[in-house]
Order: C-alpha cells, then sequence, then structure tokens
C-alpha cells in the first residue's frame, strides 16, 4: 500500500478537449489532465462537480480510451434523465469548461495483453464502455490474444462505437464481435436479435480457439445478473468471471 | 472549484444532512454491485464458521445458526459508490452472540469475513463487537435475496458498504490486519464514511 501523499489532493482539474456523439443517449467527452494520468484497460475514474454554495455531486464512469491513446481520456456518458450529473455533461458542458476527476480505480475489473486470453467480453448498453478500452488496448498493442465481445443494445442505432467496431472485427486478427438486438431484426448474418442466453454464450464461445481464461461483463444489475448466469450456464466457471455492475 | 452551470439541484433537506456523509447522495432504491457472477446459495448447504487462524472454532448449519438470538437493525448504509440509503431493516444474529454460542472472546484484534464465492474483507475486531454488527438473514422481514448477499450477509454499518460482505460463510480471526479482496484492488484498509476514506491513500 501506497502511503498517502501529505500535500497532493488526489482530485485533479481536467479539460474538456473534445466532445462527441455516440449514439442518441451516449455522448463522448475527452478529458486533458493537468497532471500525468497513466490507468489500466477497464478501470473508471470519479467526476466530482461543485454547485456555487459548496454541494458536490460525484459519479464514477469507465474510461472508454486505450492507456495508449495519449493524453486525453474519453468517458462515454449516457444521460439519464433521473440523474445529477450525467444531465450537466450532457446539456452543460462544453469544450473548455473544467471539472474535477480522481482516479483511475478499480484493480479488479481490468486486463491487460499481458494477462493473456483467450477472453470473451459481454457488454450491455453503455456496459460497452470499459470493455471498449481493452479492445482498444489490444488493438494498440497489436495483441493475438483471441478476444470476443458479445455486445447488447436494444436497437442498431444504439450501438455505442459501433463503426469502431466492425471495422476492428473486419481486420481478422483475433477479434470477433457479435452484436444482439433486443428491439430489432439482426443486421448482419452472425448477430442475433433477442437478449443473451446460455446458447448465444455457447455459439461465441465458438468463434474463440479455445474456451475463455477471463469473462467480463458489464451492464446493468439485472443485464449481468442474467448474462453472467447465461455464462455459467454455457459451462464457464464462475471463477473466471469477473463482473462490473452500474448498479441499478 | 465551482463547476461552470452546476447547480445544487438535488440538494437534500437539511433535516436530513447530518446523516449524510462528506461525498454522498441519497438513494430510494437499493444497487446491487459485485466483483462476479452473484452465487445461489441454498439453506441446506449452507454453513457458518468461526475461525482462528486456519483453526475452525465452531461450525453452524443453517438450523443451528437461526436458533441463535436474533436481533432487529435499522442502520443508515453507505456505499462507495457514493450512494447513502437510509433506514434498512435487517435481522440477524449479532457477532457478540455468534461468539458467546462459541463460548470464546475475540482471540484477536483483526478479523477477516469470508464468502462463498471466495470474496473476503477485513474489519477490525471492535468493529464487529459490542453490538456494532451482525450476520444478517433478514431484510426487510423477508430473506435477504441472492443479489444483495442471501442467504446470510455480514451487516457492519457504520463502515462503507463493500465491508459488509455478501454470501457469508465465515469469520476468521487474524494476528494481523489482513486487506481482503477490495482492500487489496485499491480501496480503504478501514473505510469510515465519515472520514471519506474511500480508496488507499485516503487519510
Amino acid at each position: 500500500m501506497s502511503e498517502p501523499a501529505a500535500t497532493q489532493s488526489p482530485w485533479q482539474t481536467v479539460t474538456i478537449t473534445r466532445i462527441e456523439k455516440r449514439t442518441p443517449r451516449v455522448t463522448s467527452f475527452f478529458l486533458q489532465p493537468s497532471r500525468p494520468f497513466a490507468y489500466r484497460a477497464g478501470q473508471h475514474v470519479d467526476v466530482r462537480l461543485t454547485a456555487p454554495d459548496g454541494y458536490q455531486a460525484r459519479r464514477s464512469y469507465s474510461i472508454a480510451s486505450a492507456p495508449e491513446a495519449g493524453e486525453t481520456i474519453e468517458l462515454a456518458i449516457e444521460k439519464l434523465d433521473d440523474g445529477e450529473v450525467s444531465p450537466f455533461f450532457h446539456e452543460v458542458a462544453a469544450v473548455g469548461d473544467e471539472v474535477e476527476l480522481r482516479g483511475p480505480l478499480g484493480g479488479h475489473f481490468v486486463w491487460s495483453d499481458g494477462d493473456g486470453g483467450p477472453i470473451l467480453l459481454v457488454g450491455g448498453g453503455s456496459g460497452v464502455v470499459p470493455l471498449m478500452a481493452m479492445i482498444r488496448h489490444r488493438a494498440a498493442r497489436k495483441s493475438l490474444v483471441p478476444a470476443a465481445l458479445v455486445f447488447s443494445a436494444r436497437i442498431w442505432d444504439e450501438v455505442i462505437f459501433r463503426d469502431e467496431l466492425i471495422g476492428l472485427d473486419d481486420r481478422q486478427d483475433g477479434f470477433d464481435l457479435v452484436l444482439t438486438l433486443t428491439r430489432e431484426p439482426a443486421r448482419r448474418p452472425r448477430d442475433y436479435s433477442r437478449r443473451i442466453d446460455a446458447q448465444m454464450m455457447v455459439q461465441s464461445m465458438m468463434r474463440l480457439p479455445e474456451p475463455p481464461s477471463l469473462a467480463f461483463v458489464c451492464g446493468s444489475n439485472a443485464f449481468v445478473s442474467s448474462a453472467a448466469q447465461a455464462l455459467i450456464d454455457a459451462g464457464v466457471p464462475a471463477g473466471i468471471i469477473r463482473t462490473e455492475r452500474y448498479g441499478v | 472549484m465551482v463547476t461552470r452551470g452546476f447547480s445544487s439541484g438535488r440538494k437534500p433537506p437539511t433535516d436530513t444532512d447530518a446523516r449524510i456523509p462528506p461525498g454522498q447522495y441519497l438513494e430510494q432504491g437499493f444497487p446491487v454491485l459485485s466483483a462476479g457472477p452473484t452465487p445461489r446459495v441454498r439453506t441446506e448447504e449452507w454453513s457458518f464458521t468461526l475461525k482462528h487462524g486456519p483453526r475452525p472454532i465452531k461450525k453452524w448449519n443453517w438450523t443451528e445458526f437461526n436458533a441463535l438470538p436474533m436481533t432487529r437493525m435499522t442502520r443508515d448504509i453507505h456505499c462507495v459508490t457514493a450512494w447513502t440509503k437510509f433506514d434498512t431493516a435487517w435481522q440477524g444474529v449479532l457477532v457478540d452472540d455468534i461468539l458467546a454460542d462459541a463460548g470464546i472472546e475475540p482471540p484477536t484484534a483483526f478479523t477477516l469475513a469470508l464468502s462463498f464465492d471466495g470474496y473476503t474483507t477485513n474489519v477490525p475486531t471492535k468493529d464487529l463487537t459490542a453490538g456494532k454488527a451482525m450476520v444478517a438473514l433478514l431484510y426487510d422481514g423477508k430473506p435477504i435475496t441472492a443479489d444483495h448477499g442471501g442467504p446470510a450477509r455480514l451487516l457492519v454499518p457504520h463502515l462503507y458498504f463493500w465491508k459488509s460482505a455478501k454470501w457469508l460463510n465465515g469469520l476468521q480471526f487474524t494476528e494481523r490486519d489482513e486487506p481482503g479482496f477490495w482492500e487489496l484492488r485499491g480501496y480503504h484498509i478501514y473505510g469510515d464514511p465519515w472520514r471519506e476514506q474511500r480508496y488507499t491513500g485516503d487519510p
């Protein structure tokens, strides 16, 4: 355990340098840290906003960018209508604005190419964000660790990072993308149009050269519960499944 | 640093301010967080073991454990992901009553909570005794669901809620303060919400 730094706050000011709409409900915010920020794919940050009366709100967001991506950190934030921090980002935040950030955080839901594989990634909605960091890290490292992403979204237009994921899939370098749409017909031959189940997991794992040594599942609590159960029903040992839940 | 354009939209009423630790917000639901799949532990195969180091002191099955004195505890709980929930109502067996049934005084100053899925978390023994903590079996009068850690979870409400280990199957007294699962992965060794001890390095 490292000793606390006596003089330096764990919070740092970051500047929004770019804003990019990903889907109707998800927008990426690119943040420029004010001091060096080294992280691992899958980690998250806490973001803190302060009102003029001193009131503060903080929320955790997963990092979407790969550690190799350069100086800015990408957060892909879904707008929650009854939220407190996400509406600020979606409705108020502009390039040049500053917010406070703490991190990187989390030492469990992380993957580096040195950890090996194959890896099976299962994401629901914006739960794909930390998995995207792993996929981008794998690509940036030119890693040949076999990886499959099963990504569940409601509709085609809500598939976050869709073009980038399909582009990575097209490289045929050992990364395989399976999309499943729960409210629309599938668009590609290999894709599905239903909620994740054990059969889908079995078929997706057959795209890997051997059974996964690690599985990462991220999404809402309901999504993670059913997807993790589908993995277990498909024969994946519970001990290799790591989960991250939004908590709602 | 004041954030441009951010106002206190959700500030809780003043009379509840004093119950919300720094950096927390009030949550009405009961979010679920865990590091892995939800274990489904049947009460027929459930057991609880009190250990001193590797040595078992006493083991209870579900029926035996349910025969121990039951206590109700209604407490505010605080998750490190920044939600606080008021007045959660639990029923279970105080750690004091477990120790009494085993006929022992706490043998060491530190304890590791052990779970069916391999999760561990460390708590100083004095934070578990004197009525401060229980092994909870009921939430809101009903068996605790698997999502929330049932059949039995630890309840240490005065510390961040990751210390209240789900799917509990034992308490192990240790000679040293041994970091548990999250404590080895960047979270604070003690976790007092009122001192905002969230992560390694927090005072």
